[in-house]
């Protein structure tokens, strides 16, 4: 038997941070990213938008919101890079850069999400 | 008697192109729905700094928020939503083909799990506009 793979732990990541993105991302970016620099929309102020980001289910949100869509992307990139660049012999680069940037930024979404 | 050696033949492969993905539209979409991940990345990256200017205080934030209405940054996000509205979309009408749902042996019809999907991102969407706009 070969070795045991962990593709199907990684894909899981993959597929419940995907349907997390397609559901939460577009309203987001939408918002913050649009609506409230360009002034489409008012946006919550400085206190307002501290004091929510404080409440503890928006905590569980945010480190929800900013740790499974990062592995979606790194499930999701490594195989562009595969698929549509060929460079499967770059495997352990493209996986260290790709899921070690996933790591690095749920470490932050910990750390932000705990201490704000 | 010399001993035969035995060569393994060759596995025979194509070559595929590099740019392979720029042959048809299927391709060239299925290219583009896989790098919606750089939009998503790039939009929790976003937050994320977003959350440490608010944790460093009101100056901090203030010049976040003018970071946001540069163009570049209004450039770029216009891109990521539009990045982003594809790799919902795609994902929810792929999501009947993900789930196998059987009631009594049968499939479910497609329909009934895409409409569910797009019916909870609505109401998703919804909702984090209502907790942001009621102030």
């Amino acid at each position: 038997m070969g070795k045991r793979s962990n593709e199907p732990f990684l894909w899981m990541l993959f597929s419940v941070g995907g349907t997390i993105a397609a559901l939460l991302l577009p309203v987001h970016v939408f918002l913050f990213g649009l609506a409230f620099p360009l002034g489409w929309l008012d946006g919550p102020g400085y206190e307002a938008l501290l004091a929510l980001a404080r409440h503890p289910l928006t905590r569980v949100y945010l480190l929800v919101f900013c740790t499974l869509p990062l592995f979606h992307y790194a499930h999701r990139f490594r195989y562009t890079l595969y698929d549509g660049l060929q460079i499967k012999h770059l495997n352990e680069l493209i996986n260290t850069f790709c899921y070690g940037g996933a790591i690095v930024g749920t470490a932050f979404a910990v750390y932000l999400t705990w201490s704000i | 008697m010399a001993i035969p050696t035995y060569y393994p033949p060759r596995a025979y492969r194509t070559r595929v192109s590099t740019y392979w993905w720029l042959r048809s539209w299927p391709y060239l979409r299925f290219i583009l729905r896989e790098l919606s991940s750089i939009s998503v990345a790039w939009f929790v990256l976003v937050t994320l700094l977003q959350l440490g200017a608010l944790h460093r205080g009101p100056a901090e934030y203030a010049r976040f928020g003018e970071w946001l209405r540069s163009p570049l940054m209004i450039a770029g996000n216009a891109v990521a939503l539009f990045f982003l509205l594809f790799h919902a979309i795609t994902w929810f009408n792929l999501a009947p083909k993900a789930m196998a749902v059987r009631i009594r042996g049968k499939r479910v019809p497609p329909l009934f799990i895409t409409v569910p999907n797009y019916i909870a991102w609505l109401a998703a969407s919804l909702f984090v506009a209502f907790v942001l706009l009621r102030g």
